[in-house]
C-alpha cells in the first residue's frame, strides 16, 4: 500500500521538532564514543585505577542524562501527528 | 546488635510493604490512583533493575576489578537516553497489543506462535533460577553478617532455613499481590507502588552508607580521592572486550529481562513516563553507583584480609559500631533481593500459565472447558507458577552452595536472557523476520549459552565431565565450552557472549531468510514494525458460524461474568442490537481476542476463539484477498469521485440553462409588452385623427394637417415595423447577404452622408485618419453601412457635448479590422452598458427621435451576421463602440 505523500519541506517548528528527533537517536552513539574512549587510554602505563577515571566516567554520564533531560519534554509534546519515521 | 531484632525488623517492614500493596489495591480497585500513576512511580518501579547484585555486588565488583562494574549501569543508561529508538516502540506495541510478558511479545509477533511461547518461557526460566538464587543467597549472606557479628550469638536459625523462609515470604507476598485479580492488562498496582516505596529504601540506605563512608571515615571528597589514587584496586586493567562487550549485554539485559520487561511494558500507564523516566532512570542508576568506588576502596583499607568484599556494605558500618545504619544497610539490601524476586516471579508465572499451563489443560480437557470458570484455572496456575519459580530458585541455591561471586552469576543471567535480543529487535524493526527465524535462532542462542556460560559455571565434573572442558564434547577440540572453534584466548564470559550471540543472530537471520511466513505472521509482522502507521489493515477474522452465546460463555470463564457482559453489551449497543448478544463480526472477533489476550496471552486467546469461531487461520489467498478487495475499493471511490465532480459540473450547466430560460422567458415578456407599447402609441394618434376626419366639415387646412399627422405615423409604424421584421430576420440567421468587396472609406462616406439627416441642425466636427481607411472589405457592404449609419446617428443624436465631435478611427489586425466611433460626450454609464444592446432599450427620453430602441440591436445582430461584432468600447473620454469586421468574410453555409 502506497504510503501517504508528505511534504518535501517544513515549516520551522516541526523542522526543528525532527532535528530533536534525531538528536535523540544520535544521543546513544554520543554516550557509546565518550565510554568507549578510555579504551584508547594507554593501559599499559597505569595498573591502577586513577580518581581522575571516576571522575570523567561521571562527569560524561551526568551529561548525558542532562541531555536526556533537555530533550524529553521536546519528545513527548509532538508525537501525535501521525507517522513520524523519518 | 541482637539478631533477633534484626529478624523483627525484617518482618515490621514485610509488613510495611504488605500495607502499602493492600491499600493501593484498594484505592486501584476503586479506580483511584490519583498521583500513583505518576511517572516518578514508574522510574522508581524500573530500579528492580538494581537487585541485591547491586546492592552488595557491586562493591565487590568494583574490588575485584575496578571500575568494571559500571558498565552494568552503562547499558541501560544507553538505552534509555535512545527510548525514541527502541524504547518507545517498544511500548507502544506492547500497549496496543495488550501484550502481557516477553514471551508474549515475542509469539505475538509471530504468528502467535505458542511454540516460540514455550521456548522464550524456557530460556527466561532457566536464567533467571540462578538469578533468584543470588537474591536468597544474599539474604542469607546478610543474615550471617549479622549473626556472626552479634556478641551472644545464640543463631536460632541455619543459613538453610533462613532461606525457606525468606522463599515462603517472597511467594506469600508475591501470590497475594500478584494473583489477586486477572486484570486485562496484566498490570499490579499494589506491586508496582511496593517497589516503588522499595526503590526509596535501597536508595537511602546505599547513599546513606557512602555518605557515612566518604564524610565519617574518609576525610570528605578530597581525602577519598587522594585514597583512590593510592589504593591499589585490582585494577584498571580494563580489558576492551570485556568493557564493550558487558555495555552490551547489560544493554541487552535491561531490554530482555523479563521483570525489567514486566515494570518497564506491561505496567506502563502512559507512554509520557517513558519520557520522564529517559533520564530519571539514568539518574537513579548514577545515585546508586555514586559511593560504590569510596565504600569499595575504604572497605579494602579498613578490613581484615580475607574479609567479602561483597558485603562491605554491611560490614564496614558494623565494624564501626553503627548499628542503625548496618541496620538500614540490610533493609536496602533486603528490599532489592525482595523487590526483584517479586517481580521477576510474577512475570515468569504470567509466562508459565499462558503458555505452557493453560495450553496444556485446554488440551487434556477441551470438553470441560466449557463448564468451568477458566479465571481460577489460569489464578491457580499463576499461584502454581509462582511457588515452581521459587522452589526451583531454592532448589539452585541449595545444589550450587551459594558458591561464586555474586556478579559472576548475575552476568551468566544477563547472557541468558539475552538470547531473546534478535528475536525481539529483528522482530520489531524487520517485517522479513519468520517464526522459523525466532526458533532457530532463539535454540540456538540457549543450547550455546549452556553449554559455553551457563553449565560450566557449575565447576568441572559437575555437570560437563572435566574430559569434555580439556578435550571438548565427544572428543573434539574445536568444541571445547570455553574454547569454540579454537578461541581460549578470550576471556570465559566474552567467549560465551561472542559465540551465543553471534551463532543466535546468524541462525535467526539465515532461518528468515530462507523461509516463508504463514498469513497470521505476516500480519503481525506488519501490525509491530508499522506500529506507529496507525491500524492494523485487514481483520484477522472472517466471519464465522460462531453462537454468540458460546462466545460469551468462553468470555465469562476468562474475564469474569460482570466484566464480560459489560464487553458485549457494549458491543450490542455498537451494533444497534438490544441485549447482550452482538453479531459475531470481524471486528467484534478482533477485539474480542486482544481482550482476552490480555488475561490469557495472545496464543491461548488465538487457540480459544479459532476453537469457537472453527476457522483457525487465514490463509495467503484470503491476505491477498484482501489487499484486492481494498485496491478494488479505492479504484471504486476514484471513479465514483470523478463521477460525481462530472455531476456537479453537469449541474452546473443545467442550472445555468435554466436561468437564461428563466431570462430569456421574462425578456420575451418584456418585448412583447414594449412592443404592444410601441404599436399602440402611433395607432392611438390614427385613429383619433382619422375619427376627427370623418366627421368632416372641417377647414381644409386642418385636414391636411391631420392628414399629414397621420402619414407620419403611419410611417414610424411602417419604420417599427420594418426594423422588428429585419430583426427577427437578422436574428433568425435567415438573412440574404450580397458579398462583395467594398472600400471602408466609401462606407463610411456613405454613412456619415445618410446620418446628417439625423439632427441635421447640429453641426459635427467629424475627425478622419483617410489612409487607415484605405482599406477593401469582402463584406455585405449595405448592411455594414447600416450600422455606421446606425452608430453615428446615435452619436448625432445623443452626444451632449457643446462642439461635438466625432472620431473614427480604423484599425487593421491579422485579418480583422476594428472601426472606432468616439464621440467627446459624457459616454453612457457604467451600469447602462450592459443594456444598450438589448432591443427597447433607450436611456432616457429626452431626445425621442424616432427608433423604438432597436437600432442597437439591429446592430448587434448584423454584426453576428457579419461574422464581426459591434461593443462598447470604455475609457475614451465619451461614448465609443468598436466595430470588428473580418477582413475576408468566409461565406458561410449560405
Amino acid at each position: 500500500m502506497r504510503r501517504p505523500r508528505r511534504p518535501l519541506f517544513l515549516a520551522r517548528a516541526p523542522y526543528r521538532r525532527r532535528r530533536l528527533r534525531d538528536a535523540a537517536r544520535l544521543l546513544p552513539v554520543l554516550g557509546l564514543f565518550l565510554l568507549l574512549l578510555p579504551l584508547l587510554w594507554t593501559p599499559e602505563a597505569r595498573v591502577s585505577l586513577t580518581a581522575g577515571d571516576v571522575v570523567y566516567f561521571f562527569a560524561v554520564w551526568l551529561i548525558l542524562i542532562a541531555l536526556a533531560a533537555a530533550f524529553a519534554p521536546g519528545l513527548r509534546g509532538g508525537d501525535s501527528g501521525g507517522e513520524d519515521e523519518d | 546488635m541482637p539478631f533477633n531484632l534484626l529478624v523483627l525488623a525484617c518482618l515490621l517492614y514485610v509488613a510495611f510493604l504488605f500495607a502499602v500493596a493492600f491499600v493501593v489495591e484498594n484505592r486501584a480497585a476503586r479506580g483511584r490512583l490519583g498521583w500513583l500513576r505518576s511517572p516518578v512511580v514508574y522510574t522508581l518501579s524500573l530500579s528492580i533493575y538494581c537487585t541485591a547484585w547491586t546492592f552488595y555486588g557491586a562493591v565487590g565488583y568494583a574490588a575485584r576489578s575496578g571500575l568494571e562494574f559500571l558498565t552494568i549501569y552503562f547499558g541501560p543508561t544507553l538505552v534509555f537516553i535512545g527510548w525514541w529508538v527502541l524504547l518507545r516502540k517498544l511500548v507502544r506495541i506492547g500497549r496496543q497489543h495488550h501484550v502481557t510478558s516477553i514471551a508474549d511479545l515475542i509469539s505475538s509477533r509471530y504468528g502467535k506462535s505458542n511454540t516460540l511461547g514455550v521456548i522464550v518461557t524456557v530460556i527466561m526460566v532457566v536464567a533467571a533460577t540462578p538469578y533468584i538464587a543470588l537474591q536468597l543467597q544474599s539474604v542469607v549472606l546478610a543474615f550471617g553478617v549479622f549473626a556472626t557479628a552479634a556478641p551472644d550469638s545464640s543463631r536460632p536459625l541455619d543459613s538453610a532455613q533462613i532461606a525457606v523462609w525468606v522463599a515462603v515470604g517472597l511467594a506469600a507476598f508475591t501470590i497475594l499481590f500478584g494473583t489477586r485479580n486477572l486484570d486485562a492488562r496484566e498490570q499490579h498496582h499494589g506491586i508496582v507502588t511496593a517497589i516503588a516505596v522499595e526503590a526509596v529504601v535501597k536508595l537511602v540506605a546505599l547513599l546513606a552508607v557512602g555518605s557515612f563512608v566518604v564524610w565519617g571515615l574518609a576525610g570528605g571528597v578530597g581525602d577519598v580521592i587522594a585514597r583512590i589514587d593510592a589504593a591499589d584496586l585490582a585494577a584498571w586493567q580494563v580489558q576492551p572486550g570485556r568493557w564493550t562487550g558487558l555495555i552490551f549485554l547489560s544493554a541487552a539485559a535491561v531490554i530482555c529481562l523479563p521483570r525489567m520487561f514486566q515494570v518497564m511494558v506491561v505496567e506502563n500507564e502512559d507512554e509520557g513516563h517513558l519520557a520522564r523516566a529517559s533520564w530519571a532512570f539514568p539518574l537513579y542508576l548514577l545515585a546508586m553507583s555514586l559511593f560504590i568506588v569510596p565504600i569499595a576502596v575504604v572497605g579494602l583499607e579498613r578490613m581484615p584480609e580475607g574479609a567479602n568484599p561483597d558485603m562491605f556494605v554491611l560490614t564496614l558500618p558494623l565494624a564501626e559500631g553503627q548499628g542503625a545504619l548496618a541496620m538500614l544497610a540490610f533493609l536496602g539490601g533486603f528490599s532489592s533481593a525482595t523487590s526483584m524476586v517479586i517481580v521477576e516471579s510474577v512475570a515468569l508465572a504470567t509466562m508459565i500459565s499462558n503458555h505452557m499451563m493453560i495450553p496444556l489443560w485446554l488440551r487434556l480437557r477441551p470438553g470441560a472447558a466449557a463448564a468451568d470458570d477458566l479465571r481460577q484455572v489460569v489464578l491457580m496456575a499463576r499461584r502454581l507458577a509462582i511457588a515452581a519459580v521459587l522452589a526451583l530458585g531454592y532448589g539452585y541455591y541449595q545444589v550450587s552452595g551459594g558458591s561464586g561471586a555474586l556478579a559472576a552469576i548475575g552476568l551468566i543471567a544477563f547472557l541468558g536472557v539475552a538470547q531473546v535480543l534478535p528475536a525481539m529487535i529483528g522482530g520489531i524493526f524487520w517485517r522479513g523476520a519468520t517464526r522459523t527465524g525466532a526458533i532457530l535462532g532463539l535454540v540456538t542462542g540457549l543450547v550455546v549459552w549452556a553449554y559455553t556460560s551457563f553449565l560450566p559455571s557449575f565447576g568441572p565434573g559437575a555437570v560437563l565431565s572435566a574430559r569434555v572442558f580439556a578435550e571438548g564434547a565427544f572428543g573434539l577440540a574445536w568444541l571445547r565450552p570455553l574454547g569454540l572453534f579454537g578461541t581460549e584466548a578470550m576471556d570465559p564470559m566474552i567467549h560465551a557472549l561472542f559465540w551465543s550471540m553471534a551463532l543466535n543472530a546468524l541462525a535467526f537471520c539465515l532461518g528468515s531468510l530462507l523461509t516463508f511466513p504463514g498469513p497470521v505472521e505476516r500480519l503481525q509482522g506488519a501490525a509491530f514494525v508499522n506500529v506507529f502507521e496507525g491500524a492494523v489493515g485487514p481483520q484477522r477474522w472472517a466471519r464465522g458460524q460462531v453462537e454468540p452465546e458460546a462466545l460469551l460463555a468462553m468470555a465469562q470463564r476468562i474475564l469474569g461474568e460482570e466484566a464480560a457482559q459489560a464487553l458485549f453489551q457494549t458491543a450490542a449497543r455498537a451494533q444497534g442490537k438490544d441485549g447482550f448478544l452482538p453479531d459475531p463480526t470481524p471486528p467484534f472477533l478482533d477485539s474480542l481476542e486482544s481482550r482476552l489476550s490480555g488475561s490469557v496471552g495472545a496464543a491461548t486467546a488465538h487457540a480459544m476463539i479459532s476453537q469457537l469461531v472453527g476457522r483457525a487461520t487465514v490463509t495467503v489467498e484470503d491476505l491477498m484477498a484482501v489487499a484486492s478487495e481494498s485496491a478494488q475499493i479505492l479504484e471504486y471511490s476514484a471513479r465514483l469521485q470523478a463521477r460525481e465532480s462530472e455531476l456537479t459540473r453537469t449541474a452546473g450547466a443545467l442550472r445555468e440553462a435554466n436561468e437564461k430560460l428563466t431570462q430569456l422567458s421574462l425578456q420575451k415578456d418584456a418585448f412583447l409588452s414594449q412592443i404592444s407599447h410601441e404599436l399602440r402609441t402611433p395607432m392611438t394618434s390614427i385613429r383619433a385623427f382619422s375619427e376627427i376626419l370623418t366627421e368632416g366639415d372641417l377647414p381644409s387646412a386642418t385636414v391636411a394637417r391631420y392628414g399629414r399627422i397621420i402619414h407620419d405615423e403611419a410611417k414610424r409604424l411602417t419604420r417599427l415595423l420594418d426594423d422588428l421584421l429585419d430583426l427577427s430576420v437578422l436574428e433568425n440567421g435567415a438573412v440574404q447577404l450580397t458579398l462583395g468587396l467594398a472600400s471602408l472609406q466609401g462606407m463610411i462616406d456613405t454613412a456619415l452622408t445618410a446620418a446628417r439627416a439625423t439632427r441635421p441642425d447640429r453641426e459635427f466636427l467629424v475627425i478622419r485618419d483617410l489612409p487607415t481607411e484605405a482599406i477593401y472589405l469582402r463584406t455585405d457592404a449595405d448592411r455594414l453601412a447600416q450600422v455606421f449609419i446606425n452608430l453615428i446617428s446615435n452619436a448625432r443624436k445623443y452626444c451632449d457635448a457643446a462642439r461635438p465631435e466625432l472620431r473614427i478611427a480604423v484599425r487593421q489586425r491579422a485579418g480583422r479590422v476594428t472601426v472606432d466611433f468616439i464621440d467627446n460626450g459624457k459616454g453612457i454609464p457604467k451600469d447602462a452598458r450592459r443594456v444598450i444592446f438589448e432591443k427597447f432599450a433607450r436611456l432616457s427620453d429626452a431626445n425621442r427621435a424616432g427608433g423604438a430602441g432597436l437600432g442597437l440591436a439591429i446592430c448587434r445582430e448584423i454584426m453576428a451576421n457579419l461574422g464581426g461584432s459591434v461593443a462598447y468600447l470604455p475609457g475614451q473620454g465619451g461614448a465609443a463602440f468598436r466595430v470588428t469586421v473580418p477582413l475576408r468574410l468566409e461565406v458561410l453555409a449560405a
